[in-house]
């Protein structure tokens, strides 16, 4: 069996794969990748399974030793990978030979980088799926983010890499944005009018505060009307919701499963990949998109990453 | 029966607009009704007190089918009977180290400690839904003399197995998370555990009751 040896683990890097949806009534929330689309690319691209368990690193990246060797790929965020000081390619399968590390440091652009194995990491699966839950210490390595001195297994499939790399075009048309598109939330009509074209109009940039549970804003503070307390329901990933002190939160991938404020708006499906991206300081905008043309852009893209034609040469 | 969009691929679907048992009920049916026939393009299920949130695969089906599926289940699960309720009951330790607000529950309350636990054991509760973390059931209704608001500035982390107070629920945390609700004991047993089936200690639609123990008990209970 292969190995990976964490020699610094990064800021908080994880086990994900596409997580673990469908426990809602046992109170579990989906977790897994916070940009399911790289995720996705770096597994084919390594002809991978899609959902393979990866690295998912965030904001500065740590050093992995492969002893045995391995073949990998870098997906997402430019972390300035190197080994021996030559620099890896992103959306690239590059062969590390044994006893080499994979070096890898801050971000250059976004806010997280998949370090995905041919093969995959080896961890146990939680309710059918290898993703960490943080809160709660479930799944992935120890229910827990790396750390110095973990060595984890690797599925090590030895095979020969092709070279497969993405089509020309494949990359900006998924490039994570920072205008994201919404559709009205279940709440909307609790806000006043204007509180809608501000939230429309308005910058908002990613508070430091922010994290895989959900992505604190600073901004316009908008409150809902009137005193009404809301009856707490099930909440959807890429809710936004205002606190009674007109705090945005974006709910993401590891949210509570239910919740009590309102919420004004939904980041579309086919944007979810953008808010796993955002950093702290980010400043992104929300643009309106009825439900009929957010649906057709999620078809749209479903029907790209299902296509490894489409995707790669 | 009501419906909204809360996103391009969930629904919520409204069985009635305030917290309470008949509407509850509805909830746990066609909830058990979505778990006996599982329709394939329902990705998840979130139950509340009035509501549940069903997400989709938005490729196969869109909210109009979505809503005409769920308008048939329901009037399906009306007619199911009524499921027997299972009765769990929860040891707990109260006050101390590991009710760090007891005494404060009480003093906001007028009431003594004594009497804040007597009212918390006194009732049977009922579960209405798993949220907030794996496990986490809300159980209601407390007696409204001990209903107390969350704390102002939530604990960055509450021990596994408090027992909190929140307005007028109450519940167990089954791991140390962060947590705002007001802590009046602590239980000995594990509420989640991923080698039992169910892994939650309480399930949706569970009556749940407290009986105290002692500290010796408590410890005891925990090396078994």
């Amino acid at each position: 069996m292969s190995l990976l040896v964490v020699e610094s683990a990064g800021l908080q890097t994880t086990v994900q794969d596409f997580g673990r949806e469908g426990f809602g009534a046992l109170g579990v929330s989906a977790s897994g990748a916070a940009d399911a689309v790289a995720l996705r690319l770096g597994n084919l691209l390594l002809e991978n399974k899609a959902g393979t368990p990866a690295l998912e690193m965030t904001l500065t990246g740590g050093t992995f030793l492969f002893p045995d060797g391995a073949v990998i790929c870098l997906a997402g965020a430019n972390f300035g990978a190197q080994v021996d000081g030559k620099a890896l390619e992103l959306w690239r399968p590059h062969a590390i030979m044994p006893g080499k590390r994979v070096v890898l440091g801050a971000t250059r652009d976004f806010a997280r980088c998949y370090l995905c194995v041919a093969g995959g990491i080896g961890v146990a699966e939680f309710l059918g799926s290898a993703s960490t839950h943080l809160l709660s210490g479930l799944g992935g390595w120890e229910g827990r983010a790396l750390r110095k001195g973990d060595v984890l297994p690797l599925g090590g499939l030895e095979k020969n890499i092709r070279r497969r790399k993405p089509r020309a075009g494949v990359l900006e048309q998924l490039k994570p944005e920072k205008t994201l598109r919404v559709t009205l939330g279940p709440q909307s009509d609790w806000f006043l009018e204007e509180a809608w074209r501000t939230m429309t109009s308005a910058e908002f940039m990613v508070s430091e505060d922010s994290n895989r549970m959900g992505l604190r804003l600073d901004g316009p503070r908008l409150a809902a009307r009137g005193k009404a307390e809301m009856i707490s329901e099930g909440t959807p990933l890429g809710a936004i919701q205002f606190t009674p002190s007109g705090q945005a939160i974006i709910l993401f991938v590891e949210q509570q499963t239910t919740g009590g404020y309102p919420k004004i708006a939904n980041v579309i499906g086919a944007d979810l990949h953008c808010v796993g991206q955002l950093r702290p300081r980010d400043k992104i905008q929300f643009e309106e998109v009825s439900l009929v043309k957010a649906r057709a852009l999620w078809i749209e893209q479903q029907r790209l990453l299902g296509s490894e034609e489409r995707l790669f040469a | 029966m009501r419906f909204q969009a809360a996103s391009d691929q969930a629904l919520l679907v409204y069985l009635g607009e305030e917290i309470g048992a008949a509407v509850h009920e509805r909830v746990v049916r066609l909830l058990r009704l979505l778990q006996q026939e599982p329709i394939a393009w329902v990705r998840n299920i979130q139950p509340a007190y009035c509501s549940l949130l069903i997400t989709f695969d938005a490729v196969a089906v869109d909210h109009a089918e979505v809503q005409a599926k769920l308008s048939e289940y329901e009037t399906r699960a009306k007619k199911l009977p009524a499921a027997k309720a299972r009765l769990v009951e929860v040891p707990v330790c109260y006050g101390g180290a590991f009710g760090p607000d007891l005494e404060e529950v009480a003093a906001q309350r007028g009431l003594s400690p004594e009497k804040v636990v007597e009212l918390h054991i006194a009732r049977t509760y009922h579960a209405y839904f798993l949220g907030f973390a794996p496990g986490f059931a809300y159980l209601g209704d407390l007696p409204d003399e001990i209903a107390t608001p969350r704390l102002e500035t939530p604990r960055k982390e509450v021990a596994a197995g408090s027992v909190g107070i929140a307005g007028r629920q109450t519940a167990v945390y089954p791991f140390a998370t962060p947590g705002g609700w007001r802590l009046i004991g602590r239980t000995p047993l594990e509420m989640f555990r991923r080698d039992r089936e169910p892994m939650g200690l309480i399930a949706i639609g569970d009556q749940v009751k407290f009986r105290p123990v002692t500290r010796a008990e408590f410890l005891a209970a925990r090396r078994a």
